[in-house]
C-alpha cells in the first residue's frame, strides 16, 4: 500500500529542496495559533450576548493555555515520532475544529461548548502546533538553530497582532450578538484551516546525510563551545537531568518577570506618570501596550539569532542580568523620565520574547537534536507555571499597596523588586548549567539513527531503544 | 549548486536548481505569511503612534 500523505517517508525533502521553505511552513502554523493571545477581542461580545461575567468569558483562553502546556508536554514524543506534517495536521484539525465547535456553541447559546471547543480541543492544537516545527527547523539549520526557531516563535507573537484587528473588524461587520460571534468563529476556523494548510503541504525533513549549504558546519562542529554537545539524550532521560530543571527555572523566572510587566502595562504607565506634567492618556497607554507587543515579537527573532553568535548561556545572562538592571532602572528612575521608562520596559519585553525563542536552541545544545521537540514540549510547563505566577504576584501586590494607601509608581515598587529577585534566581540557575553527564547520552547507533531522522531514522532510533531495552 | 545550498532566501530563490522548488513557490510561501504579518504590524504601528502623539 502506498504511504499516506502524512507518512514520514512522504516528507523527506527531495534533492535540491531549499531549507528556506521551512520557515514559512512553520510561520503559517505559528501565526495562526498565536491568535490565542487575541482572545480578549471576543470577551465583551461574549459577555453581552451570553450574559457572562469577565471571569467566565476568560475561561476558553485559560483552558486553552492549560491544554497548550499539557499537549506540548505529553504529545512531544508523538510529534517526534510521527514527524512535522502529522503534527501540523493534528494542530490544524484541533485548532480549527475548536473554532467550529465554538461557533456552534455561540449559535445555540451553549457556552460550555465554546469553552470545550476553543479551550479544550483548540488548546490541543495550540500545544502540538507550537512544538511541531521546532526540531525540524533545528535539523535544517544546524548552523543557525537560534535564528531558525526565532523565526517560528516570532510568529506566535505575531499571530495576535494579525488576529486582534482582524477579529475586531469581523465582529464589527457581523455584529456582537451571539449570531455575529458564531459567524466570526466560523470564519476564523475556515480561514485558519486554509492558512495552516500551507505548512502541512510545504514542510519537509532533511534527507539522510544532508549537510548545511556552502560548507557551513553545524554549531557543534564549529570552534569548541563547551555547552554544545555532539551527543544525544532522549526526552525520558533529559527530564532526569539537573540541566533540564535548571533550564526550567531559567525559563520560568524569565517569563514570570516579563508577564509581570505585560499584565499591567497599560495601568502601570498611567500610574507612573499620573502626577507629572505629562500624564498618559488611555489611547497613549494602548500605544505603549502595542509598542511592547512589537518588542516582544522583535526580541524573539533578534535575540535568538544573536544567541547563535554569542552562545546560549551568554544570551540568558543578558536576559536575566541586563533584564534585572532594566527593572532596577524602572524602580529607581522610572517616574522621572517617560522615555527611560518606555525603553526599559521594551528591553524587558524583548528579553521575555527572546527567552521563549532561544530555549529550543539551548535544549539542542545540551541534549542534541534526537528528541529536542519532545524535550521542548516538557519544558513548556515552565511557561504554564509562570503564566499563573507572574500576574498573581503583580496584581496581588499592587492591590495590597493600594489598600495600604500608596499611589502612582509606589504601587509597583515592591512587585518590581520581587521581579528583580526572580531574575536573580534565574541568573544563578543559568550559571549552574553544565554539560550533561555522558551517562545520559544515547549509545552511538541510536544517536546516529536519531540524527538521520530526516529519512526513516527516527523510527530506527525508536526501534533501537526497544532493542536495547530502554 | 542547489537551492538548498544558498544561505539566504533571496539567493535561494534566484538559483532554483533542477529538481528543486521553483522560484514561484518561494514567492508564494513568503507572501502567504508575509502579507498578513505586514497587515498586523501596520495596524500595530497605527496604535503606537498614539503613544507619541497623545491621541
Amino acid at each position: 500500500m502506498a504511504p499516506g500523505l502524512l507518512d514520514r517517508s512522504r516528507t523527506v525533502a527531495p534533492p535540491g529542496w531549499s531549507r528556506w521553505l521551512i520557515p514559512p511552513a512553520a510561520l503559517s502554523v505559528h501565526l495562526s495559533i498565536g491568535q490565542a493571545y487575541a482572545w480578549s477581542v471576543f470577551k465583551p461580545a461574549l459577555e453581552s450576548s451570553l450574559n457572562l461575567s469577565g471571569t467566565a468569558s476568560a475561561l476558553p483562553f485559560q483552558l486553552g493555555m492549560v491544554m497548550l502546556g499539557l499537549s506540548a508536554a505529553f504529545g512531544g514524543t508523538l510529534v517526534e515520532r510521527n514527524g512535522p506534517r502529522w503534527a501540523m495536521t493534528v494542530s490544524l484539525l484541533c485548532f480549527c475544529s475548536g473554532f467550529l465547535l465554538a461557533s456552534l456553541g455561540a449559535a445555540v447559546e451553549q457556552y460550555w461548548l465554546v469553552v470545550f471547543g476553543y479551550g479544550f480541543v483548540g488548546g490541543i492544537g495550540l500545544g502540538i502546533g507550537y512544538i511541531s516545527p521546532v526540531s525540524t527547523l533545528i535539523k535544517w539549520f544546524p548552523d543557525r538553530p537560534g535564528m531558525a526557531t526565532g523565526i517560528a516563535i516570532m510568529g506566535f507573537g505575531g499571530g495576535a497582532l494579525i488576529a486582534s484587528p482582524w477579529s475586531a473588524q469581523m465582529l464589527e461587520s457581523f455584529g456582537s450578538d451571539s449570531g455575529g460571534v458564531a459567524t466570526a468563529f466560523l470564519v476564523h476556523g475556515l480561514v485558519y484551516a486554509v492558512f495552516m494548510s500551507l505548512g502541512v503541504l510545504l514542510v519537509r525533513v532533511p534527507a539522510e546525510g544532508w549537510q548545511p549549504p556552502g560548507g557551513k558546519r553545524p554549531q557543534e562542529q564549529q570552534s569548541r563551545k563547551p555547552l554544545v554537545t555532539t551527543a544525544n539524550v532522549s526526552a525520558r532521560s533529559a527530564v532526569r537531568t539537573p540541566q533540564f530543571w535548571l533550564l526550567w527555572v531559567v525559563l520560568c523566572m524569565n517569563v514570570t518577570a516579563g508577564i509581570g510587566i505585560l499584565e499591567k502595562a497599560a495601568p502601570m504607565i498611567g500610574d507612573f506618570f499620573a502626577d507629572t506634567s505629562t500624564p498618559v492618556s488611555a489611547a497613549a497607554a494602548a500605544g505603549f501596550v502595542a509598542l511592547l507587543s512589537l518588542a516582544n515579537m522583535g526580541g524573539r527573532f533578534l535575540w535568538s539569532s544573536t544567541s547563535d553568535v554569542i552562545g546560549r548561556k551568554n544570551m540568558y545572562r543578558c536576559y536575566l542580568g541586563v533584564g534585572g538592571l532594566m527593572y532596577l532602572g524602572i524602580v529607581l528612575l522610572g517616574d522621572s523620565s517617560k522615555p527611560l521608562f518606555i525603553v526599559c520596559a521594551m528591553v524587558i519585553i524583548s528579553f521575555y520574547g527572546g527567552g521563549f525563542a532561544t530555549v529550543p536552541a539551548y535544549l539542542k545544545d545540551l541534549f542534541g537534536t534526537y528528541e529536542v521537540g519532545a524535550i521542548h514540549g516538557r519544558l513548556l510547563t515552565a511557561w504554564s507555571t509562570a503564566g499563573v505566577l507572574g500576574p498573581l504576584i503583580v496584581n496581588w501586590i499592587a492591590d495590597s499597596q493600594e489598600a495600604a494607601g500608596r499611589s502612582g509608581a509606589g504601587l509597583y515598587g515592591l512587585a518590581l523588586s520581587i521581579m528583580i529577585g526572580l531574575l536573580a534566581v534565574g541568573f544563578v540557575a543559568n550559571e549552574l548549567i553544565r554539560p550533561v553527564n555522558p551517562k545520559h547520552h544515547l549509545p552511538e547507533p541510536a544517536s546516529a539513527a536519531g540524527q538521520a531522522e530526516g529519512t526513516a531514522g527516527h523510527e530506527g532510533g525508536a526501534e533501537h531503544k526497544e532493542a536495547t531495552g530502554r | 549548486m542547489t537551492t538548498g545550498e544558498n544561505s539566504t532566501p533571496g539567493a535561494a530563490a534566484q538559483a532554483a536548481a533542477p529538481g528543486g522548488p521553483p522560484t514561484a513557490l518561494f514567492a508564494l510561501a513568503w507572501l502567504w505569511v508575509g502579507v498578513p504579518m505586514a497587515y498586523g504590524i501596520y495596524e500595530l504601528v497605527l496604535k503606537v503612534t498614539k503613544l507619541f502623539t497623545g491621541g
